[in-house]
């Protein structure tokens, strides 16, 4: 409880301070705060998770200045998300032990990619909101997503929690 | 009664969720589709204290070009005041054309964005300051954007790298108006749209805003032609300016204050009633 907590605020400050300034090629921001909602207990409270998702999005929206895009996918991805256990980790994810935060296996991976490009693809669409500029929201969709995708790798393994 | 009660109580998860949904979404279809009046925006304390703070930091780290560029405008203005008639003389005109001194307010961007198709820009003045919506924000290169949204202490302005950004700008030379526009592509470059056939353009030409802007004053920079489009449908040419601002660099900026906008707002509203 206490864990989740501090990784809310870590990673929206993470996001404010030091994600949202690194504009890769100009236009292109990693958004490596999701991974609060992957992180998130197989078997906590979901209705917390999905409170906590809308103030998640909602944050990032007041900083970004982009109405509610951030909320509604943070929200979408909060809902989905036994959905994406199901299909990564298999029909009965629920009576595994299932521990993102640990060493990159395939199933870990589809997880984590599935995700965070759903993730990405609300965010970018909702965004651009116009059917013109549909190549150039495909196109950062898939450059945004490896790159958080990177992160989000890199970050498990930095703060991985010893086992002992 | 009892059946509506057992509905909601068991679809209770479903229910939260349509309903944050709705939330969202209404913000998000509100961002884009009206001009002004979001719900959500960073000219709030809680953001703006934030970005001012994160601002102090970073400000040290372009302090050299920032005196670069001051030593540079003050020397335009020194070969201005020295070219002067009469020396004694101060000029009452400042830097932008046509704006009295008085109606300029200094202003520090803490916040700026360039990534999305839709930009927005914080300083740290607001009401407290004096600053209304739709009132033009420039630099000592060129425009910048107009405000948006205002709090007590914090404000935030359209860029002109926005999608939704619509200014009025004509060509130096000619005088041909047309559309300021941005296509989302290129941080360096925006488009002037609607501008006639008949103008004699030619690539480097300087574009500045126009007379029919109430929120600018005229003559104010914006850029020169870098391409020249011509569109076979219709007799207009599209044209790539080449802004003289970088938009991704930017420091202290001035808020004008027109005092002619409304007056000239008042008089098209009693003649619109007229007709």
């Amino acid at each position: 409880m206490l864990s989740n907590i501090a990784r809310f605020f870590l990673l929206l400050a993470a996001q404010i301070l030091v994600f949202n300034n690194m504009s890769f090629f100009g236009y292109l921001n990693p958004y490596p705060y999701v991974l609060f909602i992957l992180l998130f207990p197989v078997n906590g409270n979901r209705f917390s998770l999905l409170l906590a998702s809308f103030a998640l999005g909602i944050i990032m929206d007041i900083f970004c200045n982009s109405g509610g895009v951030h909320t509604t996918a943070c929200i979408a991805l909060a809902y989905l998300r036994p959905n994406f256990f199901k299909f990564s980790f298999g029909v009965s994810y629920e009576y595994q032990t299932i521990r993102i935060n640990d060493k990159l296996t395939p199933e870990r991976f589809s997880f984590i990619l599935s995700t965070i490009t759903v993730h990405h693809a609300i965010l970018f669409i909702l965004e651009s909101f116009r059917i013109n500029y549909i190549f150039e929201t495909f196109f950062k969709i898939i450059l945004s997503s490896i790159f958080t995708i990177l992160l989000v790798i890199l970050i498990i393994y930095l703060f991985k929690p010893n086992k002992r | 009664m009892q059946q509506i009660f057992n509905f909601v109580f068991k679809n209770s998860y479903r229910l939260l969720f349509l309903l944050l949904l709705g939330i969202s979404l209404v913000f998000t279809v509100q961002s884009h589709s009206f001009h002004k009046s979001k719900v959500i925006s960073s000219a709030n304390f809680l953001s703006g204290g934030v970005y001012e703070q994160i601002n102090s930091v970073n400000e040290y780290f372009s302090l050299k070009g920032k005196n670069e560029a001051l030593a540079f405008e003050n020397a335009r203005l020194k070969a201005i005041l020295y070219n002067q008639q009469d020396t004694s003389k101060i000029p009452e005109l400042d830097t932008i054309k046509g704006v009295k001194k008085i109606n300029i307010i200094v202003s520090k961007v803490i916040r700026n964005s360039y990534q999305s198709p839709e930009n927005y820009i914080t300083i740290n003045s607001g009401s407290k300051q004096g600053l209304k919506t739709d009132m033009g924000v420039v630099n000592d290169l060129g425009i910048i954007g107009i405000i948006e949204n205002i709090s007590e202490n914090y404000a935030t302005i359209q860029s002109i790298l926005n999608l939704k950004s619509k200014i009025n700008a004509k060509i130096k030379k000619s005088n041909h108006f047309g559309t300021l526009i941005w296509n989302a592509k290129n941080t360096g470059f925006a488009q002037l749209i609607e501008v006639p056939r008949l103008a004699a353009i030619r690539k480097g030409d300087t574009v500045v805003t126009g007379a029919d802007s109430r929120i600018f004053p005229e003559n104010i920079g914006i850029g020169t032609i870098d391409n020249i489009y011509t569109d076979n449908e219709t007799n207009y040419y599209t044209l790539n300016i080449r802004l003289f601002n970088d938009m991704t660099n930017l420091g202290h900026v001035y808020i004008i204050k027109s005092k002619e906008k409304e007056e000239v707002m008042k008089l098209e509203a009693i003649t619109k009633k007229d007709e």
